[in-house]
């Protein structure tokens, strides 16, 4: 089987500061990691690869440094790695980033046919969750979004049951290979990389594709030409009109404090002291 | 596959004051009424509200989009449509849109968009709207915003949806300049519930979706709903207090457990409780968590970074306990108190407990 999970590298949001005069971002040394998500997609993989055996590639598009979290999901027991990076990529929405990956993926195919796209649920920058099915359409894969557990995989048959989460419970469903899975947290437990996997990823060449290479030949599908949305502005959220009204605490005892909140609050929301008294 | 529907103006240049000949065809606001299991997810109607707004202000018609089997529920939801503002419904029902499935609802929302041409097309931000808006965005080709917070059209009729940047302190407006339709999720709660008009009616258009069962790969083998009893409502509770990084450690969250059980409401946290594992995921608040529109809602102990602040403006009241006077929660609570969560949180359990409990033996 070959299975491939597309991990992106993201700033660790734990560490993101903000400059307080300036209200922007500092990304300078924010550490970046793999997006959390993915590494459940990752690990489902690997448990996919153990019990029929086969390989797994990552696969991220990002900058050249994201070769890092490349050489991590190796330590983690990926057999395989692939970058696509290129300054043309740069700026690119789901659309894009989904045109990119999805044409790197078929060349990745034509190597060894591929079984298993895995993504994550969503990225913890992007934020979207559109990438995965962006990526299923594209290739016309059997699309498994939000799956909380693959229940069972007949190999021969090219047949595979998972629980999907669905608005209000659990979908069961039974779908064939080539399929994408998008795979929800929690859905397994990441296993440590061993120390031979370290030491193999140390060593190991992560591949790394240009467009070209990839196989992209309509660079206007790309990056920022090829996305459709435009961010047309960025904001600082504007304090609400009315500023808050702040309780006086000073010289009172906290039973005093909870009676002056709970006054106030009544006399806002009378109704709602009705209800409650009710 | 579908054909696109519009090609590309020139690139980003190619922005023009005047809307393109080929946009002229795409008219009209649609919602996506999500209809699962006979129940439509309130989301949707949310969405039907703000449609509403974004049709008047085009001077469109707003049309709901209902998808499913043959039932009397359907007939039901499509009457639902007029009631919460449409003025078109459009219906396809056919057995193997019985549940949802990618394949099926994709064909048939994509038909549709490419037969009757929508302005801007809008769905919730649930598992089945993200499924389903990923793919047909891709398979149109057209933008998508995904979890916009606030939704408006500008002077040059352009959809501009708002949504958070990453990090933590800014928002961003999107926009889909030179594709139709121009296409959003909003997550359940962003928007308000509007009030249902029984006496409103509409038009029924009716679609063919012209697919077999045999045609559709992934089958439902089963459904297991969940279990009503242990799941968090957090959503559409009342009142709901919540703790933060300020609480300090997993144990002081039995402050906030406590005054919500007092006021029989809800309790919920900031996401980083969640990453710490204080917390389980269902109960965090914001963005990309729950967003919340209570009458009452208490934060402790919360910063109010712009992911948990999208998350909790619509509530009626907003109290914020804070130790630092100046957290950003101050720029958005009604009310405001700098003091220490863990003393002010007991106290205000106690000023209910003793107001309740006396009216409620004098009542
Ligand atoms: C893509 C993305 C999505 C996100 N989604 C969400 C989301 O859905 N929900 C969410 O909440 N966050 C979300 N975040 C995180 C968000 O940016 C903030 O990091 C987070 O909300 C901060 O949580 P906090 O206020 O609990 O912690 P902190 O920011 O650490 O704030 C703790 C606060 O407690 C106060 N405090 C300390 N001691 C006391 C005391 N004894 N009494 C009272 N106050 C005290 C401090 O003054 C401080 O203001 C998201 C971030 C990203 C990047
Ligand atoms: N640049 C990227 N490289 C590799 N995989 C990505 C990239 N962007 C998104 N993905 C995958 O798509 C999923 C959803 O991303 P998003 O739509 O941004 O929330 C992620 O969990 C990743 O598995």
């Amino acid at each position: 089987m070959h299975i491939v999970v597309c991990i992106k590298q993201v700033p660790d949001s734990a560490q993101i500061r903000v400059h307080p005069v300036t209200n922007t971002i500092m990304r300078q040394g924010v550490p970046t990691i793999i997006n959390p998500y993915d590494l459940f997609a990752l690990e489902e993989a690997m448990r996919l690869r153990d019990e029929f055996g086969g390989r797994v590639t990552v696969l991220c598009m990002g900058p050249p440094m994201a070769e890092d979290a490349l050489r991590r999901a190796l330590g983690l027991g990926a057999d395989q790695a692939v970058l696509i990076t290129d300054r043309r990529f740069a700026g690119s929405d789901t659309l894009a980033t989904s045109f990119a990956l999805a044409t790197a993926l078929e060349t990745l195919g034509k190597e060894h046919p591929i079984d298993i796209v895995f993504t994550g649920k969503q990225t913890i920058d992007g934020d979207t969750a559109q990438v995965g099915p962006g990526i299923a359409c594209r290739l016309e894969l059997n699309q498994l979004t939000y799956v909380a557990a693959i229940d069972s995989l007949d190999k021969a048959k090219g047949e595979i049951v998972a629980r999907r989460r669905a608005e209000g419970g659990v979908q069961v469903l039974k779908s064939k290979l080539p399929c994408l899975i998008t795979m929800l947290e929690g859905a397994n437990t990441l296993r440590r990389g061993s120390v031979q996997d370290m030491l193999r990823a140390a060593r190991a060449k992560v591949t790394v594709w240009s467009a070209e290479d990839a196989g992209v030949g309509d660079l206007l599908k790309c990056g920022l030409r090829g996305s459709p949305t435009v961010v047309k502005k960025v904001f600082a959220p504007q304090p609400r009109e009315e500023p808050a009204e702040m309780v006086a605490v000073e010289g009172k005892t906290p039973a005093q404090i909870g009676d002056a909140i709970l006054d106030l609050v009544f006399a806002r929301q009378p109704k709602l002291e009705a209800e409650l008294t009710a | 596959m579908a054909n696109p529907p519009t090609k590309p103006a020139a690139g980003r240049a190619g922005m023009k004051k005047e809307l393109p000949e080929h946009f002229k065809a795409y008219r009209h606001v649609w919602v996506y009424v999500e209809v699962e299991r006979g129940r439509v997810h309130p989301v949707s109607w949310e969405l039907m509200g703000e449609g509403r707004k974004l049709a008047d202000k085009l001077g469109v018609e707003l049309a709901a989009v209902v998808l499913g089997a043959k039932s009397p529920e359907l007939k039901q939801v499509v009457r639902q449509t007029y009631h919460y503002g449409a003025d078109i419904c459009y219906i396809c029902e056919d057995a193997t849109l019985a549940e949802y499935r990618n394949q099926p609802y994709t064909r048939a929302l994509t038909d549709l968009v490419n037969t009757h041409k929508p302005e801007i097309l809008l769905l919730g931000a649930t598992t089945l709207g993200r499924d389903l808006a990923g793919s047909v965005a891709t398979t149109l080709k057209t933008g998508l915003t995904a979890d916009s917070t606030e939704l408006d059209v500008d002077d040059e009729k352009s959809l501009a949806a708002t949504r958070p940047t990453f990090g933590g302190t800014l928002l961003c407006t999107i926009h889909t300049l030179n594709f139709r339709p121009q296409m959003a999720t909003v997550r359940p709660r962003v928007m308000a519930m509007p009030e249902p008009d029984t006496t409103r009616s509409g038009r029924m258009v009716w679609h063919t979706l012209g697919m077999n069962e045999a045609d559709i790969v992934t089958k439902v083998l089963d459904f297991v709903a969940d279990a009503a009893s242990n799941k968090a409502n957090l959503a559409y509770a009342d009142i709901v207090v919540a703790g933060g990084m300020g609480l300090q450690n997993p144990q002081n969250f039995e402050l906030v457990k406590r005054l919500a059980a007092t006021l029989g409401g809800e309790y919920g946290c900031s996401r980083p409780v969640v990453q710490k594992g204080w917390m389980p995921a269902e109960r965090q608040i914001g963005q990309t968590g729950n967003t919340i529109r209570p009458k009452l809602y208490i934060a402790a102990g919360i910063s109010g970074a712009i992911q948990h602040r999208v998350g909790v403006e619509g509530s009626d009241l907003i109290v914020a306990i804070n130790t630092d006077p100046n957290a950003k929660i101050f720029e958005f609570a009604h009310l405001g108190i700098v003091a220490d969560a863990l003393t002010v949180l007991p106290a205000l359990t106690d000023a209910f407990a003793r107001r309740l409990g006396v009216r409620a033996l004098a009542s």
